[in-house]
């Protein structure tokens, strides 16, 4: 397991995280979702035993980041943010420097790696730096997986890659995670906050909520309404007028609206509505919350 | 025509982008193949497509920055060949780095933008009051945009983009990387800007912001492989979300040179 503490890290007057806690369990895969600047990084930094805390501790299986780094350092497979390999080794050269400074040959882990590197094996002798942005991924990936870690970290993996290289990445850290390595991966798509077992909600440095996805979209605490009319605009200046309104947002082509009631007629409220703009008719139904609408509503605290 | 829509320029067209064979080779590469479509006015106009389809060689080419190799295109009027420095004045550009200077203050951002985009002192003037009134910026005018959070920065750039009034913007990935709330909210200015008559074309990879757009054209291998409303071609591809769509359109049809895709 990994337990972090109470965490807080300041660079300076800005407080990049405040009071962090957060269990993370052996061969979950674990999503840290939050915006730029929310924290995530340095979060991952203090993890990986680069950074260390102001306050707080955290354990690493039961190793402490501070007093066991180099021990931590051996079980840990870190992804950074930005490509940190080197630009002028190799594909080939670069894999064979990271498994030899963990002192392990080549053949070892290649299971483990083969899938992911047969995909950029053909390009095995071109130098790193030239690679598309995609291979430099999959690269990246083979070296933070080369020595067999216990617990694997990435940063950011998917930030600027398409939705299907995306959705196949996923299927890729499901395939690493069921061999037995605990997976956390930091997004800022909140389409992929629902892809892991439990996600937390990272913002301004403040840990918002964590849990399973299921957990986190029955955490809105209003019912939600899906509307739609001729003038989406005028309409939903028109609910957010009403007192009785708890939010009212443009989601793609409808209004996800909440009463801040349980027990409001939203029929009747709707078509009383109606009478009193331009709109034409109102269809509204009933929706499920989605990550996004949870996260939005904490957010807004 | 109303006032508003007259100074907009070439606001009387009713396709703002007309392209015809569009295509732009890179030695034997086919970046974009022969690419037809029109943009009409007023309309918020999704690109999508998977990594290295061809959509930044496409924009490029729209934008006046790189000249075809066969076809053509207008934008806003302007023929992107014989007149790509009319079409770049046209236009108003955002990317996902804001394309604001960081250690200019916000009010030397508005005039050096408005300056280049050849804006005359005293619309400029009037057009910064504006857009400082409208986004409740009063009092942190002088304030470095370094110093500003990523969500202000995000809407000063927007604002900043269609300052002059262009008849075309491109939004190339403006929401990355930011919370939900201001997300939301900038959809909802994006929405909002393009009721007041401005043509706006807009790449994302967030399936679900598709679904803002009133059109969307998801290109792979330099090609369009779907163009229509967001709802249209889900039925079209029998699929129920923007992601199904996305990976029917972008992977089960692709088979032979899955290396170029990568």
């Amino acid at each position: 397991m990994i337990r972090i503490a109470d965490v807080t890290k300041s660079f300076g007057e800005n407080k990049a995280l405040s009071e962090v806690s957060l269990d993370i369990l052996d061969e979950e895969l674990f999503v840290l979702i939050g915006p730029d600047g929310a924290g995530k990084s340095t979060l991952f930094r203090i993890l990986v035993t680069l950074l260390l805390p102001d306050k707080g501790h955290v354990l690493i299986k039961g190793l402490d980041v501070v007093k066991d780094f180099w021990k931590i350092r051996k079980i840990m497979g870190y992804m950074p943010g930005t490509f940190s390999l080197y630009p002028d080794l190799t594909v080939e050269e670069n894999l064979a420097f990271y498994a030899r400074i963990f002192g392990m040959s080549l053949g070892e882990n290649y299971p483990l790696i083969r899938e992911v590197y047969e995909q950029i094996e053909p390009f095995k002798n071109r130098p790193a730096g030239k690679l598309s942005g995609g291979m430099k991924q999959k690269l990246a990936l083979s070296c933070a997986l080369i020595h067999r870690p216990e617990v694997l970290v990435l940063d950011e993996p998917t930030t600027g890659v398409d939705a299907a290289s995306r959705k196949e990445f996923w299927q890729m850290l499901k395939k690493i995670q069921r061999e037995g390595i605990t997976v956390i991966v930091s997004t800022a798509y909140m389409d992929e906050a629902s892809r892991g077992d439990r996600t937390c909600f990272l913002h301004k440095g403040k840990l918002l909520k964590a849990g399973t996805p299921e957990e986190i979209r029955e955490s809105y605490p209003f019912p939600l309404y899906a509307c739609r009319s001729k003038d989406n605009f005028a309409l939903l200046k028109a609910l957010r007028n009403e007192p009785s309104t708890a939010s009212a947002m443009l989601y793609g082509k409808t209004i996800h609206y909440s009463p801040a009631r349980n027990d409001f007629s939203v029929g009747t409220f709707l078509s009383d509505l109606e009478g009193t703009g331009n709109y034409g008719p109102i269809e509204y139904r009933k929706t499920t919350p989605s990550m996004e609408d949870s996260f939005a509503f904490l957010s807004k605290q | 025509m109303d006032e508003q829509d007259q100074s907009i320029s070439g606001g009387n067209t009713e396709h703002v982008v007309e392209a015809h064979d569009l295509t732009k080779r890179f030695g034997k590469f086919t970046a974009v193949n022969r690419i037809s479509f029109e943009v009409c006015k007023g309309e918020v106009f999704g690109l999508l497509g998977a990594n290295g389809a061809g959509k930044t060689t496409l924009i490029r080419m729209l934008c006046g920055l790189l000249r075809p190799t066969e076809g053509m295109a207008r934008v806003v009027g302007y023929d992107v060949v014989h007149h790509p420095e009319r079409v770049k004045f046209s236009i108003g550009y955002m990317s996902q780095q804001f394309s604001l200077y960081e250690d200019l203050t916000v009010a030397e951002n508005i005039r050096f933008f408005g300056g280049i985009y050849g804006m005359k002192k005293k619309d400029l003037a009037q057009a910064g009051e504006e857009m400082i009134r409208k986004l409740r910026l009063e009092g942190i005018e002088n304030r470095l945009i370094s110093t500003l959070p990523l969500g202000w920065k995000q809407r000063i750039a927007f604002s900043i983009a269609v300052l002059h009034r262009p008849g075309l913007v491109f939004l190339d990935e403006p929401t990355s990387g930011v919370d939900p709330v201001t997300r939301r909210q900038f959809w909802e200015m994006i929405l909002e800007t393009a009721r007041e008559g401005f043509t706006i074309i807009v790449t994302t990879h967030y399936m679900d912001e598709a679904e803002y757009c009133d059109r969307i054209a998801i290109m792979t291998h330099g090609n369009i492989a779907g163009l229509d409303s967001p709802e249209n071609l889900q039925s079209q591809f029998n699929v129920s979300s923007m992601e199904d769509l996305f990976w029917k359109i972008t992977r089960e049809r692709e088979t032979a040179d899955s290396i170029t895709g990568i």
